[in-house]
């Protein structure tokens, strides 16, 4: 398998992956709870809370790179106290990448999961209650259940948005192989060398088929939920 | 079990002031539609927090605004049957039965196989509630909240999103629950025949007051009361015994007014049933009249006569503990010199008392 792919593509194949899965892994809690939160609840300062979330889809990439590496870098004020407190970095670190990539995803995230909160009847939820179910439980075996087809699809939509995140990262984390050089970054510099169409073709041809895949097993897979749920 | 209740709350365009007492059995809150029934039950449920009051069930209290308690609903112990079913959709009728049994205590409560016997729902435990018919959903609805051991059930208006048929199947189950399963029910309708088929107290709600309360039989037949229920549905309810099913189609019945003929009443000899005797079908006269086609004459005595604005009449006529209600012309009541005390002679039609207003007793 890896003898079509130097040793620099499939590393930058490999980290495109575990940066995607990361970036999608710890956002999916924060994303269920800030649509859950936008969906149902109001509160003081709700539509500065969406406006934040959304920013990352309106900003320039290279800004949010930028203003990453104001918070985040060793200098920033967040970067500064994690690395003091739990020696956790992520300037120029792959962390960071699924950093950056976790930030451009979440938008079309809570997008997606927040459709599918609010078209959830809270009829339910509230007969849920009276049956003895606490809100938590609630959540749990009535709400849950019910969005999961849109859980679904923000995941994949997300996980395939930060296989190919290139401007942010690249402004915050670099372009460094082996490190910080995803799928993305690995195309561009291969591009910028000459002669190296050919390597730039085939992590193309990659890029497609892991992005068609993704796209293809979300449609599967959210088909098979909504029939169950579908309640027929 | 005695629920009591006692809030004021304001929305706009409507305050409410409520207060009443629901001893054990069926208390029907009877009003318009938006006279502030549901926010009655909402707010038992603990749906909808009241600006003031107090609501308590056998002294525990479950909202006291003074005293700053207000008990979240998954801890009140109260079922609520939804006008809208309300199944979860995403599980199968037998998980939909045992939702409340996650949370639930597990000492008392009734058994799954004896409340899907008792609503006939066996056939449909692994459907799922988009396969299911409107009285069928209502009857999983029903199991539902019966199975997660609440201490009071609340019933929105539970038969008013069925056609005829469906409430007609649906009624019985209703009648079975109140007689075989010890819990108070709080029941809104704004349908006065299942009112006089179900409720033992009556609590009458206009414009967010209680304009009157008591038990079912006591309100029913109070002449006063007849305006605020609705003329043309005023009647009042009487107790019978089924004494025999003759060869002729009738059903002979026994109440301490006197005797009934019926057409046939679904009953076996011995049940005792509830007859709804809608007042304007009642006819009165001071002989006992002979030679007439009408098969029910009772002797009673008028105790009450209300003369309404129009041309009509509401007479309230006793006999052994047993009231009716007569709805008369002015005119008649005049000429007849209708007045508290007289004896008289109350004509029924047998084809005049339909099946639905023919419940089970209790």
């Amino acid at each position: 398998m890896t003898d079509w792919l130097t040793p620099d593509e499939w590393r930058a194949v490999a980290l495109s992956l575990r940066v995607s899965a990361v970036a999608v892994a710890f956002s999916l809690p924060i994303g269920i709870f800030v649509a859950y939160a936008l969906a149902r609840w109001d509160f003081w300062g709700k539509q500065i809370l969406n406006g934040l979330v959304h920013l990352p889809l309106i900003l320039p990439p290279v800004v949010t790179g930028y203003l990453l590496l104001l918070t985040f870098g060793r200098k920033g004020y967040v970067g500064a106290f994690l690395d003091d407190w739990f020696g956790l970095v992520f300037a120029f670190r792959w962390t960071g990448a699924a950093l950056a990539a976790g930030i451009m995803a979440f938008p079309l995230m809570v997008r997606a999961i927040r459709l599918a909160i609010e078209a959830v009847d809270p009829k339910l939820e509230q007969a849920a209650g009276t049956l003895g179910a606490s809100r938590v439980w609630v959540f749990l075996t009535i709400t849950l259940p019910l969005i999961l087809p849109g859980v679904i699809a923000g995941t994949i939509l997300a996980f395939a948005k930060a296989m190919g995140e290139f401007g942010a990262t690249i402004t915050f984390v670099s372009n460094i192989p082996g490190q910080t050089q995803t799928l993305p970054s690995a195309i561009y510099a291969f591009m910028q060398v000459p002669g190296g169409e050919a390597q730039a073709a085939r992590l193309v041809m990659i890029a497609i088929a892991i992005a068609m895949t993704a796209l293809l097993l979300s449609e599967w897979v959210g088909r098979a939920v909504a029939r169950r749920i579908a309640g027929t | 079990m005695t629920l009591s209740v006692a809030f004021r709350h304001r929305f706009p365009g409507l305050a409410l002031d409520i207060a009443f007492e629901a001893p054990p059995g069926v208390t029907a809150l009877f009003g318009r539609s938006g006279a502030g029934k549901t926010t009655v039950v909402q707010a038992v449920a603990g749906l909808l927090r009241p600006d003031s009051g107090r609501v308590t069930a056998d002294g525990s209290v479950l909202t006291d605004t003074d005293a700053r308690i207000f008990l979240p609903p998954h801890l009140r112990r109260i079922g609520y049957v939804f006008q809208d079913a309300r199944l979860f959709p995403h599980l199968t009728v037998r998980q939909n039965l045992l939702y409340g049994r996650w949370f639930a205590p597990e000492r008392d409560g009734a058994s799954l196989d004896r409340i899907v016997a008792m609503l006939d729902i066996g056939p449909l435990l692994d459907r799922r509630p988009g396969a299911l018919s409107g009285g069928e959903r209502q009857r999983v609805a029903l199991g539902r909240a019966i199975l997660s051991s609440p201490r009071l059930l609340l019933m929105d208006e539970p038969l008013a999103a069925l056609d005829e048929a469906r409430k007609a199947e649906v009624l019985p189950y209703l009648e079975r629950l109140r007689d075989e399963v010890a819990l108070p029910i709080l029941y809104v309708s704004h349908s006065m025949a299942e009112v006089a088929r179900l409720a033992t107290t009556v609590v009458l709600i206009e414009g967010g007051l209680v304009t009157a309360a008591g038990p079912a039989p006591a309100i029913l037949s109070d002449p006063s009361a007849a305006p605020l229920l609705g003329l043309r549905e005023a009647g009042a309810i009487l107790t019978a015994r089924v004494a025999a099913q003759e060869e002729d189609g009738l059903t002979r019945l026994e109440s301490a007014a006197g005797t009934l003929w019926l057409p046939r009443v679904a009953a076996r000899p011995g049940a005792t049933v509830r007859l709804r005797i809608l007042a304007q079908d009642v006819m009165l006269s001071t002989r006992r009249p002979e030679a007439i086609s009408a098969l029910n004459i009772l002797a009673m005595t008028v105790t009450d006569i209300r003369i309404g604005e129009g041309p009509g009449a509401l007479v309230q006529l006793r006999a052994q503990g047993e009231t009716i209600l007569a709805r008369i012309t002015r005119r008649s009541a005049l000429a007849l010199g209708l007045a508290p005390g007289l004896p008289v002679y109350a004509i029924l039609k047998a084809v005049s008392v339909a099946q639905e207003n023919v419940g089970a007793g209790g």
